[in-house]
């Protein structure tokens, strides 16, 4: 009994037990229930549905657009305040980092309905504007955090030598700082695209339920028992995010190890 | 103004940082040509020197020009130098190719120019046909050879070189200083080359730069300067050396370990304190202590491929170090002579100690930011500034740092033969100068305790 409790092997059990139930058991009864008509036989009818009736695929699409333009502005947004980050004194820096991330702290739809009050006050609409609002708010630090972290831990003497071999700071930047920093913004482009798809609530508090994504659908679905084709949306949803990642995983293999979150 | 044939003038460069002055007062001329090494301990501002030639950090005050134009206001893209970095620094995300033609397609240099010029300097480094290698797959060596050829290929007034060789091992450094000085004599352009390493200082360099604590300590040529050393720390910084405690009867005749010796220096006066210096190589030893200057036994002897390295002592205690291809017996009764050219002498930069204090009361002076009790003195108010002297013996040296009057961490020690000299840096930045038996060791945090009689308290003139 003693030998089973030293062996290190035996430390690792509770966290396959809960792996097991937690994420492959899910993941396996969304496969099992995607591919299953509502009498419990297998079937593809899920699928089709998805492909003939144009309300979901849309509603996909515009998630997808959604989550693009989301990160394109918070990539905009956070490139250059993790650049200002990285040339500041490492102790103020960290300060800096910490009241970026000190939001993280409280819920996301405690936030939110920080937000809708905030647009309310000062009387703006909700709506799409709103929406891009709210997920550019919530998700910034996942996009500011990795490219900080490639660019602060990045050799200073490599911006010398470029500065030294005649390179104007424009051209140190597009030619050394900017290349080598792609892991990060590989990174934090990953971190936000991903769960801006398959959001709902913040999309539901912001539109007043007006503007639907692909994470509404997908809830409506399964609170409305329709078990099967939520799981089918889901499958859908992972494959394409899976695709994504291994995009992600091909530019980022060389630099893992140069601060790369993922 | 710029003098003939100068092509880096440095004058009066001052560089603080917040905590402590790196470079004090440091002026230097550097020929058209030159491989000029700057040499020194680690934290002696020798890299900063470099780093301001570069471009990378701005002088305090000072003034540097580089080929006649004045380089204060100079970014380092448009100064004519190039640098060669410590750990290479080459760009992970370019080939071998594209990191050394970084700087020529900056300059819009034609195409093909670029590729000849590229291939001629893989050429001069060795390492053709590596042009589409990953930098990342080199060996360090490689990698250094890359840097230097990224720096070259640009035809720089001046190259920079940022200790190199640091980060190779032994065989590698050594064959790529005979590359360095091959490349610098075909190249014709100044090398400004920066080490720790004394002999490879020696080896490369046609001028060396001595420094120490943002001082230079001496400029010469290699054998000036290991030869005529100007003081005790270049002596003991290149090269073996003993250096002992002498006097200079008068001209021609030096004492030390309690006897006179016949020397050839001249002009320092009669019975002045001075350092001797003699190279172990220079100390001839022989069986028969009968016929000898001075005689002692063998204490430790190591084997050290060409010759063996010997430790004598003598009847009075002085330990010499000694070089020699034969081979003496540990216990062993020896003899030893010194001819007066291998007498190297030179003057003290200190005999004592100088602090300036203030007086607190009658009994008590304040100094080294302590209160310390000393004789009554007569005809000084409290208040008062005063220069306070004592002897580099007097001070007392303790292993708990809180059990002295004061405290302070040893920077340097000088072994003198029969004792240790010690230079303490103590908490409020001062350096005192301590003569002590016992063996301490670089860093160390000691204690200092002032004896109130060893304190020789004269009042300062405004």
């Amino acid at each position: 009994m003693l030998k089973f409790f030293s062996r290190r092997r035996s430390w690792s059990i509770p966290y396959v037990i809960f792996l097991a139930v937690f994420v492959v058991m899910p993941l396996v009864l969304v496969l099992v229930y995607a591919f299953q008509s509502e009498s419990g036989g297998f079937s593809l009818a899920n699928f089709s549905k998805f492909i003939n009736q144009p309300e979901a695929a849309n509603t996909f699409i515009y998630s997808i657009g959604i989550a693009l333009i989301t990160t394109i502005i918070s990539l905009a947004l956070g490139y250059p305040a993790a650049y200002i980050l990285s040339r500041m004194r490492p102790a103020r820096a960290r300060v800096v980092v910490m009241l970026f991330i000190l939001p993280m702290w409280i819920n996301v739809l405690v936030r939110t309905l920080a937000t809708v009050a905030l647009f309310d006050f000062l009387t703006l609409p909700l709506g799409e504007g709103a929406l891009i609002f709210g997920m550019v708010y919530n998700f910034l630090p996942f996009m500011i955090y990795p490219i900080y972290n490639v660019l602060q831990k990045m050799d200073p003497s490599l911006i010398e030598a470029a500065e030294d071999l005649g390179a104007t700071p424009r051209q140190v930047f597009r030619h050394v700082v900017f290349p080598l920093s792609m892991p990060g913004i590989v990174s934090g482009v990953m971190m936000v695209f991903m769960p801006t798809i398959s959001t709902f609530a913040i999309a539901e508090l912001l539109t007043m339920n007006n503007i639907k994504l692909f994470g509404t659908t997908i809830q409506e679905n399964v609170n409305n028992g329709m078990w099967h084709y939520g799981a089918a949306l889901s499958l859908i949803m992972l494959v394409i995010i899976g695709i994504t990642t291994l995009f992600g995983d091909q530019s980022t293999e060389d630099a893992a190890n140069d601060g790369g979150l993922l | 103004m710029v003098e003939l044939g100068n092509i880096i003038e440095i004058k009066n460069i001052t560089k603080n940082f917040p905590d402590k002055v790196v470079l004090d007062d440091v002026s230097l001329s550097v020929r058209r040509g030159e491989f000029l090494t700057i040499l020194g301990p680690s934290g002696c501002g020798k890299t900063t020197l470099l780093r301001l030639l570069a471009g990378f950090n701005s002088a305090s005050s000072g003034e540097i020009s580089i080929d006649g134009k004045a380089m204060t206001d100079i970014p380092p893209h448009l100064r004519p130098v190039n640098t060669v970095f410590q750990r290479y620094a080459l760009f992970p995300n370019y080939n071998v190719y594209d990191n050394i033609a970084f700087g020529l397609k900056l300059q819009k240099v034609d195409k093909k120019e670029i590729e000849q010029r590229v291939k001629r300097a893989l050429k001069m480094v060795g390492m053709t046909d590596y042009e589409h290698r990953d930098v990342q797959s080199l060996s360090g060596g490689q990698q250094q050879r890359v840097a230097i050829a990224r720096a070259i290929v640009n035809r720089p007034k001046v190259l920079l070189l940022d200790e190199p060789l640091a980060a190779l091992d032994l065989k590698m450094r050594k064959d790529m200083q005979i590359e360095l000085k091959e490349m610098h004599r075909t190249l014709g352009i100044t090398f400004v080359y920066v080490t720790h390493d004394q002999e490879e200082a020696l080896t490369l360099s046609d001028t060396i730069v001595v420094m120490n604590e943002g001082k230079i300590q001496q400029i010469g040529s290699p054998t000036d300067i290991y030869n005529e050393p100007c003081n005790s720390f270049v002596a003991d910084f290149i090269g073996e050396s003993n250096i002992l405690n002498a006097t200079m009867v008068r001209d021609r005749v030096v004492r030390f370990m309690n006897r006179e010796f016949e020397c050839i220096d001249e002009g320092f006066g009669e019975n002045v304190e001075v350092d001797v210096v003699v190279r172990p190589e220079d100390v001839y030893i022989i069986r028969n202590a009968e016929a000898a200057m001075f005689n002692g036994v063998v204490r430790s002897s190591i084997f050290k491929g060409v010759h063996y390295e010997m430790l004598v002592e003598t009847p009075d205690g002085y330990e010499i170090q000694i070089q020699d291809y034969n081979s003496f017996d540990v216990g062993s009764e020896v003899g030893m002579m010194i001819k007066p050219a291998d007498i190297h002498v030179m003057r003290k930069e200190r005999t004592e100690n100088h602090v300036e204090g203030v007086m607190v009361d009658a009994t008590h002076v304040s100094l080294l930011g302590e209160t310390f009790e000393c004789r009554e003195v007569e005809g000084i108010n409290a208040g008062d500034k005063v220069d306070v002297a004592f002897d580099f013996g007097a001070v007392e040296l303790t292993d708990d740092a809180d059990d002295g009057t004061s405290w302070g961490t040893i920077r340097f020690i000088l072994y003198k033969g029969d004792r240790y000299h010690l230079t303490v840096r103590t908490d409020d930045g001062e350096n005192i100068y301590v003569d002590t038996h016992d063996v301490w060791e670089d860093l160390d945090e000691v204690g200092i305790t002032l004896a109130p009689e060893a304190l020789r308290i004269t009042p300062l003139k405004e």
